[in-house]
């Protein structure tokens, strides 16, 4: 096994000294901050540093005064806004992602598969990546003024549906058409990721599997899946976290005011800026429910985390068992 | 497993294979249509005129009229320089994707490779902070910026690329399949440094897992919004998206739908052209681990 003599582990800390500084100044700091405000009442009149931030917030008069947990009982009781907004975006994260992991695992195990040997790969896979590459906020725009009144999907809509109220004024519509416009641009980046994996995977196995006699169902998951593992989770956990902060898209479709399907379609992040851009935004409460953000994600994330490497281990194992 | 009994004649085999391409072919082809749709949406609109309304499937004639205006001297004046912005944007990408792989490498590698006392500690500290909403921090964010005077400059745009949770977890995750601790320890009994093992031996086998985070890097931050709308406050020192923004909330008088379809275009074409220029990396593969056996 491997032998380390103490000499080396200077290199560790130090290698490891720019990320802590900076993570330390830029990030953990301000996130602090945010903790200690939502223990605070903390109003800034007129100013909202975090939203619609057209002029100085310097100007902005503050009061920051301890109120313990107020904060927390209040996104809690209340009409339950900060729960309801939770389930929203895991409802409209899993409408797109669902589509979204099975379409590219599919993607991606054709791309490697060494018998179907897809040709003009390079062209598929650039363009499948494309959109995302275009903003977030100009994908929404334009599926707004398609699915608006007037826009060439409403009239499609309306031939099939028969209703002439457009989907932007359902709530389900509405999550769908999100949903679909996250699947539009992470798919593509998903199967990237994904290939990336397969790729690492030894060849030897897949030969040796077709010699045996697999078929591709067998192969995938008996080979790539367990294989691709880490992956797999690392996908998950940065596409469950980017979707918990969800803003762009869910504020744009829904952009005009008193909106009524807004709470359907509202999101934890988009709440936390519309308690900001208020007159008077509350930071502590926006805080607060950031915090809370923070928390269920690290939660979602650690047990995917744990289920992930638990296998992996495992794997390992039987590996070095194999080659031994 | 009775193996066995799947293998079947060598036509049948043929015909599934057939069967198989052919699908594969069709929905990749379908897909390539959904995502080329906002694109083409998006040209056709570039071409058309200041009010639109629903929907044209063959390009309008506007075109060099939207060109036009989008680099007149009112147009500058009233939402921002457009090269200005785009140059903006190019720096501020450029450099927070090379720092970011660079450290976020450097960062796996002091975890992937040595044993030290906080090695668990610091790995996990970093899982943890990879679930923080970058939502979270900005409002403190912002004020410290603000008492040093950073506000308006773009280190904060840059400098907090170095300590990039997500990009870390993607190179350990590299590291952990693609580069054993043989190839350190090899370096090592060559008398390589540790620092220049890192720089002349490490990095050339990380460069597909560098290929694929540059893009994600700079394609985030050339598309990000939240921070610069926060920090920047100069017209001259506007981003593509802040001018993008600027022109999205133009009063109904001064809103021209083909400029701003237009400068979304313009707007993407770099970050196509990095990516194609950089997709050949991916596309190659990611290398096989250097030590093989």
């Amino acid at each position: 096994m491997k032998k380390k003599s103490i000499s080396y582990a200077k290199w560790g800390y130090i290698f490891l000294i720019p990320f802590f500084v900076v993570y330390i100044v830029f990030s953990l700091y301000p996130l602090i901050q945010t903790f200690y405000n939502s223990f605070h009442e903390y109003i800034i009149d007129r100013g909202s540093i975090g939203g619609g931030w057209t002029t100085e917030a310097v100007a902005a008069e503050e009061q920051i005064k301890f109120i313990g947990i107020d904060n927390y009982k209040e996104i809690f009781s209340a009409d339950g806004t900060l729960v309801h907004s939770f389930i929203n975006t895991i409802v409209i994260w899993l409408v797109g992602f669902i589509p979204q992991i099975a379409v590219s695992l599919l993607l991606a195990t054709w791309f490697t598969d060494l018998r179907l040997k897809i040709k003009a790969q390079g062209f598929f896979k650039t363009v499948i990546y494309l959109p995302n590459v275009i903003m977030a906020s100009a994908i929404a725009f334009m599926f707004y003024t398609l699915f608006n009144q007037g826009g060439a999907m409403y009239d499609l809509v309306c031939r099939i549906t028969g209703n002439e109220d457009t989907l932007l004024n359902s709530v389900w519509g509405t999550r769908g058409i999100i949903g679909f416009i996250n699947f539009l641009l992470w798919y593509g980046n998903t199967t990237i990721l994904l290939m990336a994996a397969i790729m690492g995977v030894d060849t030897s196995l897949y030969e040796s599997a077709q010699i045996d006699g697999a078929n591709p169902t067998q192969t995938f998951w008996k080979i790539t899946i367990p294989l691709i593992k880490p992956l797999l989770s690392y996908v998950l956990v940065t596409s469950m976290i980017g979707g918990l902060q969800m803003y762009d898209v869910p504020a744009l479709l829904t952009n005009d005011e008193g909106n009524p399907i807004v709470n359907g379609v509202r999101t934890a992040r988009t709440l936390v800026m519309e308690i900001q851009t208020r007159k008077d935004s509350n930071v502590g409460l926006a805080s607060a429910i950031c915090v809370v953000i923070f928390i269920v994600s690290a939660v979602l994330g650690f047990a995917i985390n744990f289920l992930g490497s638990d296998k992996r281990d495992g794997k390992k194992k039987k590996k070095k068992a194999k080659r031994g | 497993m009775p193996m066995s009994t799947d293998v079947v004649g060598h036509s049948n085999d043929r015909t599934r294979l057939l069967v198989r391409r052919i699908i594969a072919y069709v929905v990749l082809i379908l897909l390539v249509l959904i995502s080329l749709f906002p694109f083409y949406l998006l040209i056709v609109n570039a071409t058309r005129g200041k009010v639109q309304s629903g929907i044209e499937w063959i390009p309008s004639n506007l075109l060099g009229k939207n060109f036009s205006s989008l680099f007149s001297a009112k147009t500058s004046t009233a939402y921002g320089s457009v090269f200005g912005a785009l140059k903006n944007s190019l720096i501020i990408s450029g450099l927070s994707a090379i720092l970011s792989i660079y450290f976020s490498a450097l960062t796996a590698y002091a975890i992937h490779v040595y044993d030290f006392k906080l090695k668990k500690f610091a790995f996990t500290f970093i899982l943890i902070v990879m679930m923080v909403p970058t939502q979270a921090s900005a409002i403190g964010f912002y004020r410290l910026m603000k008492d040093w005077g950073l506000n308006n400059s773009y280190i904060p745009l840059i400098v907090p690329a170095i300590a990039a949770p997500a990009v870390f977890y993607f190179m350990k995750q590299y590291m952990d399949s693609a580069l054993p601790l043989e190839i350190v320890e090899a370096a090592r009994i060559d008398g390589c440094g540790e620092f220049r093992t890192f720089n002349s031996i490490v990095i050339p086998i990380l460069k597909p897992a560098f290929a694929v985070q540059a893009i994600f890097t700079f394609v985030t931050n050339w598309n990000n919004y939240f921070m610069p709308r926060l920090i920047i406050e100069d017209k001259s020192k506007y981003t593509v998206p802040l001018v993008l923004s600027a022109m999205r909330n133009a009063g109904p008088l001064e809103s021209d739908a083909g400029l701003f379809n237009l400068y979304i275009v313009i707007a993407i074409l770099p970050v196509v052209i990095v990516y194609l220029c950089l997709s050949k990396f991916i596309i190659r593969g990611v290398a096989l681990g250097s030590v093989k056996g």
